[in-house]
């Protein structure tokens, strides 16, 4: 996931063929949406309802997929779903090799100990950002479980990590770039695959 | 932005990517384990030839919390007692392969000099009379937070605020490192000292003068209470300490005519009953011990955008580019 969130382009037009690329939508907004409440329901069905549980999105699109999420469960449970947000850039492993990275917020709804932490993200690619996460988990506080919920899990992991729940498996080349694009940063939700080392 | 020699030098945008990563440094105050992976493994000495407490400590702090290794080199007990000078200190700790030099020294442009001799960054701790960068730094983030809290508005900043800077401007770094940073981040700055004390030239500085305190009082959103200091006088600049209280300094009075939501900020340390009165010092709108913890956040901040990234590739920019304030 490192890797895809460094590429993504500034938010602009989507669905749109960039030239030298070969753009094509593998979930559309409806489907995101479908996705997002099966995902409330089978983290409510692991976790056997909704107390004791804290969604946490990490930026930039976990945020908003995090607010989607704790809202499917809000309407299914009847009762509030604590979010909060957390920012990694601190705890990457890549920190140094790169230009000195902006700094989002993190932002817990309350202590966070002994509660079950569901770390939110868009994709899942090589677990570095969600082993970044847990590692500023720790600093925060000892939940009592963490989870990890990603709309799309699209593999080539580095490390040994591994999503609780998936909205969409997809399996991509590594030349090939996923990208989240959602309604509340990017005027219009869907996912795209883009191959970039396809010439025009 | 490879070292923070002055404010009159640093772009306005990497000062607000400073201010608003610091908002979020000063969180780390609050957690039980104070403590980020940031800068593990680098090594920041702090090289100190004057005396200092807050700041001093505050870069250790700031060091300390984003994991880095600090040690405190002070003149006194160090090489430089015996003769050294400030070129072979320099090079001899440049050689040891240190990452940042935050340096505080009596003359005027000593941390530049020091640039020119090391690889590592350098951080002006408060050289002479010229400037005091990261005081500045801090002063700014302590005003857009009480303007927040005053406003109740989270968004609202510097802009057609006023500060009123009181006392021996000619021999003050703050001064003048918050006139080279204040008026460009929107605030409108009024200087306030007896003719002795203002230093020539003000009158090319971005700023308003006056000599007369209780005429611009009610204007400030923020009374700044300059140090009288001492070890920097040479000379007679006003009659007597008595004197100087009755016409500069915030006394019981003069705080008890400040319109409320005027906040009172003094760089420390404070003279109580020469420039600032106890109950000045101690009243519910001071403000001084929030500049000590904005401090510290407002350091880690300079040191993580110094030191954080890969040394050849550094951004001007580095604001939080997330919404903010979209918690449900």
């Amino acid at each position: 996931m490192a890797d895809e969130k460094r590429a993504v382009v500034p938010p602009g037009p989507t669905g749109t063929t960039i030239s030298g690329s070969a753009t094509r939508v593998v979930m559309d907004a409806e489907e995101i949406s479908r996705a997002v409440v099966r995902m409330a329901h089978q983290v409510l069905e692991d976790n056997h309802g909704a107390t004791h549980l804290t969604v946490v999105g990490i930026p930039t699109r976990g945020i908003p997929l995090a607010r989607r999420l704790a809202h499917a469960m809000e309407d299914i449970e009847n009762r509030p779903v604590p979010l909060g947000e957390l920012d990694v850039t601190f705890y990457r492993d890549d920190l140094r090799r790169q230009p000195t990275r902006p700094v989002g917020p993190t932002r817990m709804p309350g202590p966070i100990d002994d509660v079950v932490v569901v770390l939110v993200d868009d994709v899942l690619y090589s677990g570095r950002t969600v082993s970044a996460a847990l590692e500023a988990l720790k600093d925060i506080g000892r939940p009592r479980a963490v989870r990890l919920a990603v709309l799309v899990d699209r593999g080539h992991r580095e490390l040994p990590i591994r999503a609780d729940v998936v909205g969409r498996e997809l399996p991509t080349a590594a030349d090939e770039r996923v990208r989240v694009h959602l309604a509340e940063i990017d005027g219009t939700s869907e996912v795209i695959i883009q191959r970039m080392s396809e010439e025009a | 932005m490879r070292h923070l020699l002055s404010t009159g030098e640093l772009s306005r945008e990497d000062a607000l990517s400073i201010l608003d990563l610091a908002e979020e440094m000063s969180m780390i105050r609050e957690r039980e384990i104070k403590k980020l992976p940031v800068l593990r493994g680098r090594t920041v000495v702090n090289l100190f030839f004057e005396d200092s407490t807050r700041t001093r400590s505050s870069f250790e702090l700031a060091g300390k919390w984003l994991s880095a290794d600090v040690i405190n080199v002070s003149a006194k007990g160090s090489s430089v007692s015996k003769g050294e000078t400030l070129r072979d200190t320099v090079r001899t700790l440049s050689a040891m392969g240190v990452d940042a030099l935050v340096i505080r020294h009596p003359a005027s442009g000593a941390p530049m000099q020091a640039a020119r001799w090391t690889t590592a960054r350098v951080v002006n701790a408060g050289d002479g009379t010229h400037a005091h960068p990261t005081q500045a730094l801090l002063d700014a983030f302590t005003m857009r937070r009480h303007v927040r809290a005053v406003t109740g508005d989270p968004e609202a900043d510097w802009q057609g605020r006023t500060v009123v800077i009181v006392g021996d401007i000619s021999h003050s770094r703050v001064a003048r490192s918050d006139v080279r940073l204040l008026p460009r981040l929107g605030a409108r700055v009024i200087l306030v000292a007896p003719p002795t004390l203002m230093p020539p030239g003000v009158d090319d500085w971005p700023v308003e003068t006056s000599w007369d305190l209780d005429a611009v009082l009610p204007e400030a959103d923020v009374v700044m209470m300059l140090r009288v200091q001492r070890e920097r006088m040479h000379g007679a600049y006003f009659p007597t300490p008595r004197e100087y209280t009755v016409g500069w300094g915030l006394t019981r009075e003069r705080l008890a005519a400040l319109r409320p939501g005027t906040a009172i900020f003094h760089p420390g340390p404070m003279n109580r009953g020469l420039e600032i009165s106890a109950d000045a010092a101690d009243a519910a709108s001071s403000r001084v011990l929030d500049q000590v913890a904005a401090g510290v956040a407002v350091r880690m901040s300079v040191l993580y955008h110094l030191l954080a990234g890969d040394p050849g590739t550094r951004p001007a920019d580095l604001r939080p580019t997330d919404p903010k304030g979209q918690l449900a």
